[in-house]
């Protein structure tokens, strides 16, 4: 049922895959290296999926009452940065866990959103612009393949900022010291619960962004389905990424192009199992996950503070 | 999700405590002085209200409803399709008195609305989209629904005419029958045009799923699909994708026009306040519970959205005589001979289904020119 030969409809096959990983990859990639920050820092936040929804809510909000869009990011990032703030502060209280209070901000976040953003669903806020990365191409489907938003270069180079800034610069240093041994930390004198806050805060503030390109460019509306556990997944892509930003922004790409598998192939009458296709990011999840939890060669880099890791 | 599980659980414990407390707070019997002689309906929705989809379609009738006399209407979103909206429901009856329950999503039939019309067979259960039958499902249950597969073969015709390459998309949430139904319906509605249309689906696995439906619209925009329409509960994403990349679209459950100004072309809309009013008068005139309703075009149960500018005159044309032939009554959509997409005839030739068939409300098949697969 193909158009073309076989190497025709691969060949838009890989493009569709192309241009699946870079239109959904964004959220994941902002969430995941929020979460890296984070977990650095020997918290864990499970709490993300909630400002993920939250940011995407008050995004489209505030881009629909100032007109701005980039006003609305700059908003999702701080509702995330408040949200990173109160989990931060909860759970420097003393016998609090940070992976309840997680689950519970989770909830709140969704909770809220919802409630708030019922105004929200029927009118339609300005958006973010697109790159046209493909100009040069004529071929359309190439074209929209490359139309991209300018947050995920944006992404890519906080990954690579982050990975130069964990190893090499002095708060990077920090944030890993206070991760990986809270004593060792505190008697070289470093705010361990000061920067374990500010870690939380700043995983917050890129959860939010990530939320606003959901409501703000792709898909590009609110509605109270939008976000189908990204902020979860995200999480569960540091894990498998080992708590290194690049990785993370490779896994982000991975789940972007598996998330578009069902529909590219269904699109070109390959439609035998597509719910197997549709579940591919999960698939991956479980056996990424399955396979990075191996005995022996697990858990190379986790940060020794984390409570996932403790036993 | 279990989120908005924990969501409604929530929000029926507050309703209990609130209604605990303002019976305690009131003398017997004036609390219920005002429900006792109005009837108080019970509207439970699977997703908001507002969504520009399916949900919108059914409040707008409830507005409709809320201003007849002598009813009182309750309502309640985002019920998901689990024994979440069995606790609605007793909540509804017990807290509020409901004694009708419109239950609006097809996952809430069997088991849950079932079940309850069995413990409370005072009350009556309306639900839209279900298939009720005679002998086997209670008394006090009936179910509505809509030849909308007729507002279905009108934006086929208006799609076809619009397309350039005669290649269409439809987004279509689950494989189950209605769902089937209208994706032949539109096919055959584009057929009528060109004979050699095609319709290619993307299943996207459930009702409500934003970045899958905005994905399976630009991934059939990149094949060449130039029109799309769809079957999911809110079709606001896949409207507005399709007008940002400058393909055209056509709406379903509720009008998306204002969404897409240049792209829209038609839509199928439901216009639920004829079966809500009915099924209304028959229980405060106290007639037995109307347990099968079904209406098309011609009982105002669906209509077409107003064409859009890009829809041509010669389109409009042909539409508005199919429309007219539907509105007599007698323009089978489905008639042989049919062949399904995998070469084995579905309706032999010479037969013709009827809108009331009851065969066409367990369709299990995609026609001969819809590339997919169920």
């Amino acid at each position: 049922m193909s158009d073309g030969g076989d190497s025709l409809a691969f060949g838009s096959l890989a493009l569709a895959l192309l241009g699946g990983a870079l239109r959904v990859s964004t959220p994941f990639l902002f969430v995941s290296l929020g979460e890296c920050i984070t977990e650095k820092s020997g918290r864990i936040n499970l709490g993300l999926e909630g400002i993920l929804v939250l940011g995407a809510m008050s995004g489209y909000g505030v881009s629909l009452a100032s007109g701005s869009p980039w006003l609305g990011v700059l908003a999702a990032g701080l509702c995330g940065l408040v949200m990173g703030l109160l989990h931060g502060g909860l759970c420097s209280l003393a016998k609090v866990n940070d992976i309840a209070v997680g689950i519970s901000l989770m909830l709140f976040g969704t909770g809220l959103a919802f409630f708030l953003g019922k105004p929200l669903i029927q009118p339609q806020a300005p958006m973010l612009p697109s790159l046209e990365l493909g100009a040069w191409s004529d071929s359309a489907q190439l074209q929209s393949a490359l139309r991209i938003n300018v947050l995920l270069p944006l992404g890519l180079l906080l990954a690579l900022l982050l990975h130069w800034g964990f190893r090499a610069s002095r708060w990077g240093l920090a944030l890993r010291l206070v991760g990986d041994n809270a004593a060792a930390a505190r008697a070289l004198g470093y705010p361990v619960v000061a920067i374990r806050i500010g870690a939380t805060a700043a995983g917050g503030f890129l959860a939010g962004v990530g939320g606003a390109f959901l409501s703000l460019y792709y898909p590009g509306s609110w509605n109270e389905g939008l976000s189908s556990g990204q902020g979860l997944m995200a999480v569960a892509l540091v894990i498998f990424a080992r708590w290194n930003p690049l990785r993370c922004a490779l896994a982000a790409l991975l789940f972007g192009a598996a998330g578009a598998l069902g529909p590219a192939l269904q699109s070109q009458g390959i439609t035998a199992g597509y719910y197997l296709f549709n579940a591919a990011p999960y698939v991956l999840t479980l056996a990424l996950m399955a396979a990075s939890w191996m005995p022996g060669r697990s858990l190379a880099g986790a940060p020794g503070e984390l409570s996932l890791t403790q036993r | 999700m279990s989120a908005s599980r924990i969501r409604s659980h929530r929000r029926n414990l507050l309703r209990l405590l609130g209604a605990g407390a303002a019976t305690h707070m009131l003398p017997f019997g004036i609390g219920r002085a005002g429900a006792a002689d109005k009837l108080v309906v019970g509207v439970i929705y699977v997703g908001p209200r507002d969504d520009f989809g399916y949900n919108q379609a059914q409040a707008q009738a409830v507005a409709v409803i809320k201003k007849l006399p002598g009813v009182k209407v309750i309502e309640e979103e985002k019920v998901p399709e689990t024994v979440a909206v069995q606790k609605t429901m007793e909540a509804m009856i017990n807290q509020d008195k409901a004694t009708l329950i419109f239950a609006t999503s097809f996952g809430y039939f069997d088991p849950h609305v079932l079940k309850m019309a069995e413990k409370y067979p005072s009350v009556r259960f309306a639900h839209c989209g279900g298939l009720w039958t005679e002998g086997t499902h209670p008394k006090n249950v009936g179910s509505f629904f809509g030849y909308i597969d007729e507002c279905q073969y009108l934006n086929g015709i208006a799609a076809a005419s619009a397309s350039k390459g005669k290649k269409l998309g439809f987004i279509a949430a689950k494989p189950i029958p209605q769902v089937l139904r209208n994706i032949n319906a539109f096919l055959l509605g584009a057929r009528s045009v060109d004979p050699k249309a095609t319709v290619r689906v993307i299943f996207t696995g459930d009702w409500s799923l934003p970045v899958k439906e905005a994905e399976a619209a630009n991934s059939l925009i990149d094949q060449g699909v130039d029109v799309l329409t769809c079957h999911v509960d809110s079709p606001k994403v896949i409207v507005e994708t399709a007008e940002r990349r400058g393909a055209f679209s056509c709406g379903y459950h509720a009008s998306q026009a204002k969404l897409a100004p240049k792209g829209y072309l038609t839509g199928a809309e439901w216009d639920w306040q004829t079966p809500y009013t009915q099924i209304i008068k028959a229980t405060i005139e106290g007639k037995p519970m109307v347990n099968f309703l079904r209406g098309g075009l011609k009982d105002g149960f669906v209509k077409p959205s107003p064409f859009g500018p890009a829809v041509s005159a010669e389109a409009r044309k042909k539409s508005d005589a199919v429309k007219a032939a539907m509105m007599k009554g007698d323009f089978p959509i489905f008639k042989g001979p049919l062949v399904d997409n995998s070469g084995k005839t579905v309706v032999a030739a010479g037969k013709v289904l009827g809108q009331q068939d009851p065969l066409l409300e367990g369709m299990n098949y995609l026609l001969d020119g819809v590339i997919g697969q169920i």
